[in-house]
């Protein structure tokens, strides 16, 4: 029982952290090739999760929208779909303007979305949320389904990443640093620079949609608290800075690592007496804070950092 | 009409005089120091809350403990500054603003830290009655917010046109390079920037707490509308904070408005929603401002 329990919880743990992995990955898209700088990651992960939820929860009885019990890959395919129409509108607006803008314009939606959430009881539920979102393999023993579920977002995760690692060395990825590093350069090069940003920032953006939904389904549960920008937005960013901003390997080294260091905090936490783990998480808080200009100050590559693809030879 | 003033423009004034206060330290200091200040929001709550210690611990009215938060949360500012924004100077601005997302983090942790995180008003009890301005319905503490309001931006005036530093200030926002070859010490301009920002910034908590309640998330809920202010009236223009702040405070309370029947205009659970558009519109519209400030 023993180990069976600490196996779970190491299943638990790396789904998450491969989840999480999926969103890093997305904001390395947004930030780390393009320089994007998306700070509304807990919006798109909310459109995600509560556009998969709605798609495949059971009939509530009129408490939110729902009861189309649609299958589950519709549910994330659907959930990358809008979350990639958030994006572009949002994009199309705000991506002509220098970097702080879009941040101050993805706050901004990400706090709307929040609202939305939280107020339109008809369509989200409200405060209560939604109910009984179907995880897949539920047929399956408990161990199995979530050692199932595992493989699952781990599998996505890895099409996620080949898809950057192909993305980071085509031409396309090139244009995409080339307008990161040096947008006049890129655009005398006759690069439609406003078409390639919002290209990179709709597809990262639709990751965090994919991120959502895959969290919502995994918890069976989905209220307004998933969308506060603590864990879904700053959390992700610690990640990917710490990771490697810009490397592919790094996002996901830095989910993983950022995540085991957080869930360990919460096992601290949890020993202590109530009164004290409280106040930990608030401590936890802080040192996310802490950890993000710390990392950026002392290391500002990251774990890994960024490296130039290797050069083609055509020759050959 | 007399009920439109007293239920929406007033309200609007309120509130505008807070994200006035509030914008002029992200415009400045985005103007001065070149970056979003993310973290601008959370000074407020600190502020706030350092006066809610002083009231608490020594049963002072709110406004009397008004210095000791203005104080502290200058210094506490310039710590900041100091250790998490000045290793950045010669980075990509965009950095620093990455680190001012974890600053902004660290100090909402270490108020619920120290604070918790129970709303809690500056004082309990019975709110003073209704002042008597008949027929305008006005609060005494909303006479305290407009007019600590008025007396802070006049200081700020006063300081911008007659001092050394307020000049220095205003050169260095115009134009940086300019202002370091006429042998203005930019690191001390800084500094003086912080100060005022964060005096603004805690006096806008303060008064926060004043009209309503204080909170951990005081400050964060009110940097949307911060930041729609600032760039409606112009970064790097004080003046046209305080417009864009008294804009979007009087936009947000006429939003609920009822002016097709019964319901209001747009739901009060969207207020934010309100400055976030106003914003968005002044970006395609008129990015440089109603002051012609800086385009990001």
């Amino acid at each position: 029982m023993e180990l069976g329990g600490l196996l779970l919880y190491g299943v638990s743990l790396v789904t998450f952290a491969g989840i999480f992995a999926i969103i890093t990955l997305g904001l390395n898209l947004n930030w780390g090739m393009s320089g994007l700088f998306n700070v509304g990651i807990a919006g798109f992960f909310a459109v995600g999760a509560y556009v998969s939820s709605i798609l495949t929860a059971p009939p509530s009885g009129g408490e939110h929208l729902g009861g189309f019990e649609l299958p589950v890959p519709v549910g994330l395919v659907a959930a990358m779909v809008m979350a990639a129409a958030v994006a572009w509108a949002v994009g199309r607006v705000c991506l002509r303007l220098r970097s702080d803008y879009l941040a101050i314009a993805t706050i901004g939606i990400a706090e709307i979305l929040r609202l939305f959430a939280r107020n339109e009881q008809s369509i989200t539920g409200g405060a209560f949320g939604i109910k009984g979102i179907p995880r897949p393999f539920e047929s399956m023993s408990r161990a199995w389904s979530e050692a199932a579920f595992m493989l699952l977002v781990l599998a996505l995760m890895g099409a996620v990443y080949l898809f950057m690692e192909r993305a980071r060395v085509s031409p396309w990825g090139r244009v995409m640093r080339a307008i990161r590093d040096n947008e006049t350069a890129a655009a005398a090069m006759g690069k439609n620079i406003e078409a390639f940003r919002l290209q990179a920032f709709v597809i990262g953006s639709s990751f965090m949609g994919l991120g959502g939904a895959l969290t919502a389904h995994y918890l069976k549960v989905l209220t307004p608290e998933a969308t506060e920008p603590l864990i879904a937005t700053f959390l992700v960013w610690v990640m990917l800075i710490a990771g490697g901003s810009g490397n592919n390997k790094g996002a996901m080294l830095g989910a993983l690592v950022v995540w085991l260091l957080w869930t360990a905090t919460e096992l601290v936490a949890g020993q202590m007496p109530i009164e004290w783990g409280v106040r930990i998480g608030y401590a936890r808080m802080f040192l996310v804070g802490l950890l993000l200009v710390f990392v950026l100050q002392r290391f500002p590559g990251g774990l890994l950092p960024e490296q130039a693809p290797k050069l083609v030879d055509k020759q050959r | 009409m007399i009920e439109f003033i007293n239920n929406y423009f007033l309200p609007g004034l309120i509130l505008g005089s807070i994200y006035a206060l509030g914008a002029i330290g992200v415009s400045m200091i985005y103007s001065i120091l070149r970056f979003a200040h993310f973290a601008h929001g959370d000074l407020m709550t600190f502020g706030a809350y350092l006066a809610y210690a002083v009231v608490v611990a020594l049963g002072w009215p709110p406004l009397a403990a008004l210095p000791f938060a203005l104080i502290g949360t200058s210094l506490t500012a310039l710590a900041i500054d100091r250790f998490a924004y000045r290793p950045f100077r010669k980075s990509r601005p965009i950095v620093v603003v990455i680190a001012s997302f974890g600053v902004a983090l660290m100090i909402r942790a270490a108020v619920m830290l120290i604070w918790g995180v129970q709303p809690e008003p500056y004082v309990t009890g019975i709110q003073a009655p209704l002042a008597s301005f008949e027929p305008l319905r006005m609060q005494e503490k909303h006479l305290v917010i407009l007019g600590t309001t008025i007396v802070l931006v006049a200081a700020l005036h006063l300081m911008l046109t007659r001092t050394k530093m307020g000049k220095a200030m205003r050169a260095m926002s115009d134009d940086a390079d300019l202002a370091r070859v006429t042998g203005i010490g930019t690191e001390r301009v800084v500094a003086w920037t912080w100060v005022v920002g964060a005096v603004l910034a805690a006096a806008a908590g303060v008064l926060t707490g004043i009209d309503t309640q204080i909170k951990y998330t005081l400050g964060w809920d009110l940097l949307l509308p911060l930041f729609a202010a600032a760039i409606l009236g112009g970064l790097g223009r004080p003046y046209g904070a305080i417009l864009g702040g008294y804009v979007i405070g009087i936009v947000e309370e006429l939003s609920s408005y009822p002016l097709f029947g019964d319901d209001p205009l747009i739901s009060p659970g969207y207020k934010t929603g309100i400055a976030f558009a106003v914003m968005v519109l002044m970006l395609i519209w008129r990015p440089q401002g109603l002051l012609r400030g800086k385009v990001l």
